[in-house]
């Protein structure tokens, strides 16, 4: 009955918009203003360019003052640091550009309006000009790459030797991630083994996979201040890991590992106490559509320090796959639901506090 | 022939030749209006398609906008329309990936390059260079059908049970390819495919007619350095996609051998849904590879019509000749070229070689030099103008305004070093739709508005024009610059909601201010759409060259006839853009007035013709 009742006045209303659309016609014929040329309207539209561009410009100006500071997310990596810069010299190159060309667009078009008995200037064309517009963006555009190319070239060279190696894998819909241990190697997977319990498919017979243990599924832990290799698979579709505070993005790929390093600089808690906010945790998150729960595939990543790091690898290194693994054996079940109920818990997206 | 004698008589006549013309050719109303080979009557279908399709893909964003800027609410009054894809007054997150998907391929496959080119190449490229018709009738009548099928294909998806393609517009396998991972990934993607398969063979057959025609069929005297802008621009896009759209094709059928044959061209080591598959060898990034090769010139499918729209509306309504015709070309040629060159960049972070990721950010950021030039023309054609603001004028020059905004962001994510951050985030989705959307929509609205008098023989009304272009442009700025804060903060794309996040947990007024600028924006395109079927019935009597333009579509009658000129063809003698000549008595010079009558305007270099 609502509906109708809704239907019915929207109906009226068009009705009343259009009788009133009709009116002017009839109105503006009548007055003969119909069929003029170049109305009082050419005037109006040339102004509304002004204002559009000082009230708007205006706007962008306030709201980008104002939302500045939900908009810069604080850098927790070196590269970071770099990327961020660059970020902003470019905004200002392009925002130059920006207002430059829009203050042209906008004057012009109020200043050269029509005017009765006016004449434009015929004016086709003029190289010099030309040449001059196309060297200088071209000149800027080849400072902008060269600068790119370093600090590209910086990001995706080859990680060091020390590095800290931790596996990231996607599966739809969480993360889970694995330490190789004392060895440093990871041991080798196979997307055959997986099952409920393996869920990264871990040979066990091989010798690299005895020291192999897994991250929290809740969170995993980092040292600041050393390199720390990600190295980033998928089991299921393509998923993206994005650590927005340290400017890191890689795609997790299907049958392609990938790889990205970066050195973090802040540890959880020096950015809980500088940003304010005692629960503050660096959250990984999914960037490449991946199926219903995309946009839930999130872990914590814990920043320590080295020594904290350390002590906290000495006692996650007892739990290794094997040893998890080999317990849960097909005749003892009890370990297998322990499993499960962990992969419960890196499915919901609670976040577990560190201390 | 130089249609300066704009009369109320002159009008009524022509009404009566188109009325006569009628009887002369004997055609039924199938033949004249349906299966129809005049590229003006198929022009005028691909444009009705590409508006319902618009109102569709506008729709669909309403919808996912209402979920992004009301994440709490419950939506039970969209159950009558939605139906099982609310639960309990809550959006299916799978349905809404479904409405991002088919928001992407409607707007850019069926609006912006069939709607758009379909349109404008096919009722501007023989009107404007002096022929009858197309050079093959026929296969441009197939053109329309094969998109007609695709259509129905397509839109028939929707209404499936399993839900449309869902995997994001760019079908990424192997999510695309598995339906135990989305259920999009189903008979929806089947459609998807098949639709879009039919959709290049149209495609094909218009890119192959408008290339032909343009070079085989223009009339006496029309060199190529004659031709105007958007003959040149139609020419350049038809090109793009005839090299491009085949291999969409052939990304396509592997991905059917993918999904339908066992073969592994695109998966590998995939274990899904408690099981693994026997898929190994394929690679997902080869498919990106493909994609894109096809994806990025894509974009240029959609813009660069547009660049020659916008480049003859303002000319005509500044009454100046286009500022630097030569360079305009030029730089038309060389976005062409650079648009196959340049897809990689979509692709920094996919994990391909990073070497690869170097050279094509040179390449890209080579692209903006040309763009910036187009820009300073345009800019350049402005000044000292005498402009007269239609509303085709309006959107003319909103749309260097968005194409400004919008490109300028393209230099920083075109920096494959910054795009580690931006990419997949909010900041990807303003940029593009300022570039892509929103400049290519206002470079249609504009061609809408300024050749629907030779279309249907009547004026659109001015004043409805001028109230839709103000709130579309105010309200497409409202909606996508904020966007652009919300993707440096890192928001990631296609996300159903951001609350699951602390870092993303903010914002929260500002996408709901994003929804209702969204909202109303695509509300002012009703004004639009009232406008246009309103006029094509009762607007004003148009009189043949309203807009006292050059090109040699004015010559013909207000409805010019099968055929498009009742006598001979007319013959070019001069360039399209003689505005504002110094010694002549008009403000325009046609193209097809010899040089021998316009003595008092000529050029030192223009007197050997005489």
């Amino acid at each position: 009955m609502i509906t109708i009742a809704v239907a019915l006045s929207i109906i009226l209303l068009l009705v009343i918009l259009y009788l009133l659309f009709r009116i002017q016609v009839l109105a503006s014929i009548f007055k003969g203003s119909y069929r003029a040329d170049i109305g009082k309207s050419n005037k109006v539209n040339a102004a509304l360019f002004i204002a559009f561009f000082l009230i708007m410009g205006g706007l962008f100006v306030w709201s980008f003052l104002d939302a500045q500071d939900d908009m810069i997310l604080p850098v927790a990596s070196e590269h970071g640091i770099a990327i961020d810069s660059m970020f902003w010299l470019t905004m200002a190159v392009i925002g130059f550009v920006f207002v430059l060309t829009h203050i042209l667009l906008f004057l012009y078009s109020y200043k050269y309006q029509h005017q009765e008995g006016k004449r434009a200037f015929y004016y086709p064309h003029n190289n010099k000009i030309e040449i001059i517009w196309t060297v200088i963006p071209a000149v800027v555009m080849a400072l902008l790459v060269f600068s790119g190319w370093k600090t590209w070239a910086k990001i995706t060279s080859p990680a060091p030797d020390n590095a800290v190696v931790v596996e990231v894998m996607g599966k739809q819909f969480n993360w889970l991630t694995r330490y190789p241990g004392a060895d440093n190697k990871l041991g080798l997977v196979k997307h055959t083994l997986i099952d409920a319990t393996n869920e990264f498919g871990l040979d066990l017979t091989d010798q690299n996979a005895q020291d192999d243990f897994a991250g929290e599924p809740s969170a995993f832990h980092v040292p600041k201040g050393v390199p720390v290799l990600l190295k980033i698979r998928s089991r299921d579709v393509i998923h993206s890991v994005f650590l927005p505070h340290f400017r890191v993005k890689m795609d997790a790929v299907p049958g392609m590992p990938t790889t990205f390093w970066f050195i973090p600089t802040k540890t959880t808690a020096e950015m809980q106490s500088e940003t304010g906010n005692a629960n503050f945790q660096y959250e990984l998150a999914c960037t490449e559509v991946c199926g219903r729960g995309h946009f839930a595939m999130k872990l914590n990543m814990i920043v320590d320090e080295p020594e904290e790091y350390q002590k906290w690898v000495e006692a996650q290194q007892k739990k290794t796959f094997v040893s998890q693994l080999q317990q849960g054996a097909p005749a003892d079940s009890t370990a297998a639901v322990a499993m499960n109920s962990t992969t419960d818990a890196a499915g919901a997206t609670t976040p577990a506090p560190k201390q | 022939m130089s249609s300066t004698d704009i009369s109320l008589h002159k009008d009524v006549h022509s009404g009566h030749d188109d009325h006569h013309d009628d009887h002369d050719h004997d055609q039924s109303f199938i033949e004249k209006y349906i299966f129809s080979q005049d590229h003006k009557i198929i022009a005028k279908q691909f444009l009705f398609a590409g508006i319902f399709w618009a109102i569709i893909g506008g729709t669909m964003s309403s919808l996912f906008r209402l979920q992004l800027g009301f994440p709490e609410a419950t939506f039970t009054f969209l159950e009558p329309l939605l139906g099982k894809w609310v639960e309990g007054g809550k959006l299916n997150p799978e349905f809404y990936l479904a409405l991002v998907t088919m928001h992407g391929t409607i707007m850019v496959f069926f609006v912006l390059t069939a709607g758009l080119s379909g349109t404008f190449s096919n009722f501007l490229i023989p009107l404007q260079i002096g022929a009858r018709d197309m050079a093959s009738g026929f296969m441009n009548m197939l053109s329309f059908w094969f998109f007609f099928i695709a259509s129905v294909i397509m839109f028939y998806s929707i209404f499936l049970e399993t839900g449309p393609a869902a995997g994001g517009w760019t079908v990424y396998p192997p999510l695309s390819a598995l339906p135990q991972a989305i259920s999009g990934s189903g008979a929806g993607m089947t459609m998807w495919l098949v639709s879009m398969a039919l959709f290049i063979v149209s495609q094909l057959l218009g890119g192959v007619n408008y290339i032909t025609t343009v070079i085989n069929m223009r009339t006496r005297g029309l060199s190529m350095t004659k031709l105007p802008l958007t003959i040149w621009s139609f020419f350049l896009t038809a090109v793009l996609g005839l090299l491009a759209f085949p291999v969409l094709l052939s990304a396509a059928l592997l991905l059917i051998f993918d999904r339908s044959f066992g073969t592994s061209f695109f998966l590998s080591d995939i274990y899904v849904a408690g099981e693994a598959l026997t898929h190994t060898g394929g690679s997902p990034v080869l498919f990106q590879h493909l994609f894109w090769f096809l994806g990025h010139p894509e974009v240029y499918i959609v813009i660069l019509p547009t660049f020659g729209i916008v480049s003859e509306i303002i000319a005509t309504n500044a009454r100046k000749p286009i500022f630097g015709y030569r360079a305009m070309i030029g730089s038309m040629l060389g976005i062409a070229l650079l648009s196959f060159v340049v897809w990689a960049h979509h692709m920094f972070v996919s994990g391909m070689n990073p070497f690869l990721g170097s050279v094509f950010m040179f390449l890209t950021l080579i692209i903006a030099v040309p763009s910036a030039v187009k820009v300073f023309n345009w800019i350049a054609t402005l000044w000292r103008g005498n402009i007269n603001f239609t509303p085709a004028m309006l959107f003319s020059v909103a749309f260097v305004s968005l194409f400004i905004s919008g490109g300028v962001t393209g230099i920083i994510l075109g920096n494959s070093a910054l795009d580690i951050q931006l990419h997949d985030t909010y900041f990807v989705v303003a940029h593009f739709h300022l570039v892509m959307g929103s400049a290519a929509f206002f470079g249609m609205f504009a061609g809408v508005y300024h050749w629907f008098p030779k279309m249907f023989g009547r004026m659109m009304e001015e004043k409805l024009g001028y109230l839709h272009f103000w709130i579309t442009f105010i309200g497409v700025y409202l909606i996508f610059m904020p966007m652009h804060y919300i993707g440096i903060a890192g928001f990631p794309r296609r996300y159903y909601t951001w609350t699951g996040f602390d870092t993303f947990n903010k914002f929260m007024d500002m996408n709901t201010f994003i929804t209702v600028a969204a909202i109303i924006a695509f509300a002012a395109q009703f004004f639009f759409l009232f406008n246009f079927f309103y006029s094509i019935f009762r607007g004003r009597r148009a009189t043949e060259n309203p807009w006292k333009s050059n090109t040699l579509e004015w010559t013909t009658p207000v409805n010019p006839g099968h055929g498009n000129w009742p006598g001979p063809l007319p013959v070019v003698y001069r360039w399209p853009y003689d505005y504002s000549k110094p010694g002549a008595p008009e403000d325009f010079i046609p193209q097809n007035v010899p040089f021998s009558q316009t003595q008092s305007s000529n050029l030192p270099h223009e007197r050997d013709f005489e």
